[in-house]
C-alpha cells in the first residue's frame, strides 16, 4: 500500500505545484523533502498538500482519514518531512480506520 | 469566481437561512442547505442534506458531496444556531453543550471542511452568524452569548489563517428578527434590547441579507475579520 500512496502523494505535489507555480527540478521519489530544510513546501502550500492527500486517500480508498490531527503535529519526527514519511503515516492511519471501521 | 456561485447555507430549513437561501436562489446561485429535519424547499437549483451541523462524519459527507457534484464551493454561511434563553443558575449543564456545539463546533467544522475546499482556488467567502447580544452582554442568555463570543474569535482568527488563501471570514450580529428563535422571549424584553439599539426597530431578513451580499461579495476580498452589528448597536 506505501508504494500506492507514495505515486498519490507524487500526484498530489506535482498538481499542487502546477497550481502554485511552485518549482520542481528534481524527480519526486520517497526520499524528496517536502517541508523543513531544503523542503520544496512552505507551511501553507504543506496545508494544501496534506488537504489534497486526504481528498485523494478518500477517493481512492473510500475512507476517510486525518492527516492533520494533534498526533501528527506532535511527533518528534514530523511525518511531513518527506514523501515516503507521509506515506507510511497515511498507510498507518488508514490502516487503523480501516480496523476500526 | 465562476459565473453561477456555490453557496452553502447552514440551517435552511426555517428562519433567516431559509430567507437567505430563497434570497440566493433568486440571485441564480446554486445553494446547498442543510438541517437536522428535511426541508420543503423546492428548486432546481437548490439541494438539501440532512444532517446535524455539529456531527462531524455527516459534515464530512455533505462536503464529499459537494465537492463531487460541484467541484467547488465560493461561499459559505454559517447561520445554524440555537438559543438558550434562561438565567445561568436555571441553566441544566446539557444545554450549555448542546449550545456551545451547535453554535460554535458546528462553525468551526463547516469553515474548516469549506476552507479544504476554498484553498485550491484561494477564493472564498465565509460569514458567521453572532448577535447583537454579545456586545449588550445581556442577560439571560448567559450560554448563547458565550457560545457566540467564541464565533466571533473564531472568525477574526480564522480570518487570519486563512487570508493566505484567498479565503475572508466575517461575521454578522443581527438584532432581534421575528423567527422562532425569539418567539418564546417575553415581548417586554425584546423591547428592552430594541431600546438599547441606536435605531429602535425589530430587524428584518432583509437587513441581515444586506450584510451578508456586503461580506459575500467578489469586491469585499480586503475585508476580513469583521464583525458587524445591525441597528446600531
Amino acid at each position: 500500500m506505501n508504494d500506492e500512496l507514495t505515486q498519490l502523494i507524487i500526484a498530489a505535489t506535482r498538481e499542487l505545484s502546477a497550481e502554485q507555480g511552485i518549482e520542481i527540478k528534481q524527480a519526486l521519489g520517497p526520499d524528496t523533502r517536502l517541508f523543513g530544510e531544503g523542503g520544496l513546501l512552505d507551511s501553507m502550500a504543506l496545508v494544501s498538500l496534506v488537504i489534497a492527500v486526504e481528498q485523494a486517500v478518500e477517493e481512492k480508498y473510500d475512507t476517510p482519514v486525518a492527516l492533520a490531527d494533534e498526533k501528527a503535529l506532535s511527533q518528534r519526527s514530523s511525518p511531513y518531512r518527506t514523501i515516503g514519511t507521509l506515506a507510511s503515516y497515511a498507510a498507518q492511519e488508514l490502516s487503523a480506520r480501516r480496523q476500526s471501521a | 469566481m465562476a459565473s453561477v456561485p456555490v453557496t452553502l447555507i447552514t440551517g435552511t430549513r426555517k428562519g433567516i437561512g431559509r430567507h437567505l437561501a430563497e434570497h440566493y436562489l433568486a440571485l441564480g446561485h446554486r445553494v446547498v442547505g442543510c438541517s437536522r429535519q428535511p426541508a420543503d424547499l423546492d428548486h432546481p437549483q437548490y439541494q438539501h442534506v440532512t444532517t446535524d451541523v455539529c456531527d462531524e462524519p455527516g459534515v464530512k459527507a455533505l462536503f464529499a458531496q459537494v465537492r463531487k457534484e460541484h467541484g467547488r464551493l465560493d461561499n459559505l454561511v454559517n447561520n445554524a444556531g440555537i438559543a438558550s434563553m434562561n438565567h445561568s443558575l436555571l441553566t441544566p449543564v446539557e444545554t450549555v453543550r448542546r449550545v456551545m456545539d451547535t453554535n460554535l463546533t458546528g462553525a468551526f467544522l463547516f469553515t474548516r471542511e469549506a476552507a479544504k475546499l476554498m484553498q485550491r482556488v484561494k477564493y472564498g467567502r465565509i460569514v458567521n452568524f453572532t448577535t447583537v447580544a454579545v456586545a449588550l452582554n445581556l442577560e439571560g442568555e448567559a450560554a448563547y452569548v458565550a457560545s457566540k463570543a467564541a464565533v466571533e474569535a473564531l472568525t477574526r482568527v480564522m480570518a487570519r489563517e486563512l487570508s493566505g488563501f484567498g479565503i475572508t471570514v466575517n461575521a454578522v450580529g443581527p438584532v432581534p428578527i421575528e423567527t422562532d428563535l425569539i418567539r418564546a422571549v417575553p415581548r417586554d424584553k425584546i423591547a428592552n434590547l430594541v431600546n438599547r439599539q441606536a435605531i429602535k426597530r425589530l430587524g428584518k431578513f432583509e437587513d441581515v441579507a444586506n450584510v451578508v451580499d456586503f461580506f459575500l461579495q467578489p469586491d469585499s476580498g480586503f475585508v476580513t475579520g469583521q464583525v458587524l452589528y445591525l441597528g446600531g448597536v
